[in-house]
């Protein structure tokens, strides 16, 4: 196991569908009959109001939902379990406050029963390029919103997951930490470059980050748009706000949100 | 495995409490820290003074200093009875915890064993345990048995309670995140669920362990032989004011000094919550 690899996984998912069945008998579709591809090493966000499906279609490749019909699978594996080669940031970043940062993160590890000793090297490592070399021993509660996301993070990368799962990771985050975090995802990955599931409701992060960007309307959880994202990396924050084909896509994706009603102009 | 990381998380966290608490706030929180102790010092000096000052008897009401030296001079004797109350208290409250806790594990676990148990729990908490007495008495005679029987009674329903809140409050997306991670049921309760219930559970320990006292000294009043309460009693009877007040401040300290010892239990294992932010 190197510690800096390529090892994205591939992704299929096909007509997959999601039914939750109320009390009455008006059953809600989340997902109605999804297919999807994602290349290995690809960053695909997905973007989508609340109640899109979004996060439904996250809890299924994750392995914590299951479809009501249709298949995933990662490299050829089907997914109705939590995945090895899976690893989740969720929008709170979950830290166990009686662990320290180091055993936070080692975590996963623990629970999968591998030798901690190997992966310790690799915990300090994730810290150390994350910016918070040296906070291994400290406690959750004294690290602030931002740094405990990014232990989060480091915790999800610690095996090197071929898919990564993240779901609205800078919702909980106030505006500035947000803007530094999507910079610093950008090297992060640009590092790793596995597979990447991040789900947002931020347009402008989605277009920034992502090589492909979806776009969801709810009821029924259907994906409106799948576009490419043709940028040149690393991309940098602060240029791309003057940058026509960003301003493009962003249009593009806006589009459709007024178009469906997500957003309304006056 | 689990209980030992949250052992050594609670030590590397009270080191950096020390280190962390600079020169400046020293002063302040040495204050804070004492300040209970010194208001009780208050108090019992004001007792001392005002005692000879009011006239009042020593039958009627002794002075620390005399209730204190009775302590003394009569050390064997309160020891002798102190361990009976003490057996009684330390059994009551361990049958509490070796049946409180599974069942409050039974309760969260089982949806039909909760909708079945738990408001019928929660109905006879309502009862005051202490009206049981006589009755005990009357079925389990003069012996340890009824005092035991109350103490695990009282003390039993805080453990069970406070267990299953603790264990129910748990943050659904914590579950997700470990679930995710490929735990199961028995990973998700020593590595998630039970070191996060555990300051409830303590918490529940702490009531209970002073209500095992209550009970164990009540049991004794109604019917004894022997202990704390029935020394008490027989102090009244002689109208011993001072010893009567040394079997309080006895069995006062009975209660403080075992809840103190959960409390550094609490510590070791525990890993209070810091939301102070």
């Amino acid at each position: 196991m190197n510690a800096i690899q390529t090892s994205g996984a591939a992704v299929e998912i096909s007509q997959l569908s999601k039914v939750y069945k109320t009390r009455e008998d008006d059953d809600v579709v989340a997902i109605e009959r999804i297919d999807l591809q994602f290349e290995p090493g690809t960053f695909v966000a997905v973007v989508g109001p609340s109640g899109c499906g979004k996060s439904t279609l996250l809890s299924m490749l994750a392995g914590l939902v299951s479809a009501s019909s249709g298949k995933i699978a990662i490299d050829g594996d089907a997914i109705n379990r939590p995945h090895p080669k899976i690893g989740v940031v969720f929008q709170s970043d979950l830290l166990l406050y009686w662990r320290t940062v180091l055993d936070n993160i080692l975590l996963p590890i623990e629970i999968k029963k591998l030798d901690l000793s190997k992966f310790r090297m690799r915990a300090e490592e994730l810290l150390e390029q994350v910016g918070l070399k040296g906070f291994g021993n400290k406690f959750p509660s004294e690290l602030s919103g931002g740094m405990r996301q990014r232990v989060a993070i480091c915790r999800a990368l610690i095996q090197e997951p071929g898919l990564l799962l993240m779901d609205e990771p800078f919702g909980a985050l106030d505006a500035l930490t947000r803007e530094q975090m999507i910079m610093d995802m950008q090297s992060m990955w640009l590092r790793v470059q596995n597979t990447v599931l991040f789900i947002t409701h931020g347009i402008d992060e989605a277009v920034f980050l992502a090589d492909r960007v979806l776009v969801m309307s709810p009821r029924p959880g259907r994906i409106d748009l799948d576009l490419k994202i043709d940028m040149p990396r690393p991309r940098q924050w602060s240029k791309v706000h003057e940058d026509k084909v960003y301003h493009g896509y962003v249009r593009q994706i806006r589009e459709i949100f007024e178009a469906k009603g997500v957003l309304v102009a006056h | 495995m689990a209980s030992t990381h949250i052992v050594s998380a609670g030590k590397a966290q009270r080191k950096q409490g020390k280190s962390m608490s600079g020169k400046k706030r020293a002063r302040g929180s040495w204050l804070e820290r004492y300040s209970a102790l010194l208001v009780a010092a208050a108090l019992i000096g004001a007792w001392q003074i005002l005692v000879p000052l009011s006239g009042l008897s020593e039958f009627v009401l002794p002075t620390p200093s005399a209730v204190a030296t009775r302590m003394i001079n009569d050390a064997p004797l309160l020891a002798a009875h102190l361990y009976v109350t003490l057996f009684e208290v330390i059994v009551g409250f361990g049958v509490g915890v070796l049946v409180g806790v599974p069942l409050a594990l039974s309760i969260f676990y089982s949806k039909p064993f909760e909708r079945a148990i738990y408001p019928i729990l929660v109905g006879l908490q309502t009862v005051p345990k202490v009206s049981l007495a006589p009755i005990l008495v009357l079925y389990l005679g003069y012996g340890w048995a009824p005092k035991i029987v109350l103490a695990f009674l009282i003390s039993f329903f805080p453990i069970v309670i406070s267990t299953v809140v603790g264990l129910q409050s748990l943050d659904k997306n914590l579950v997700n995140l470990v679930r995710s991670m490929g735990a199961n049921e028995w990973q998700t309760f020593f590595k998630l669920r039970l070191p996060a219930a555990l300051p409830n559970i303590f918490g529940g320990f702490k009531v209970a362990i002073s209500l095992a006292v209550i009970g164990a000294v009540i049991g004794e009043y109604v019917a004894a032989e022997r202990g704390l309460g029935y020394l008490q009693l027989q102090a009244n009877s002689l109208f011993d004011t001072t010893l009567n007040f040394a079997t309080v401040v006895t069995i006062s300290l009975l209660g403080v000094i075992l809840y103190y010892i959960i409390d550094v239990v609490e510590a070791r294992v525990s890993y209070k919550r810091d939301d102070a932010k």
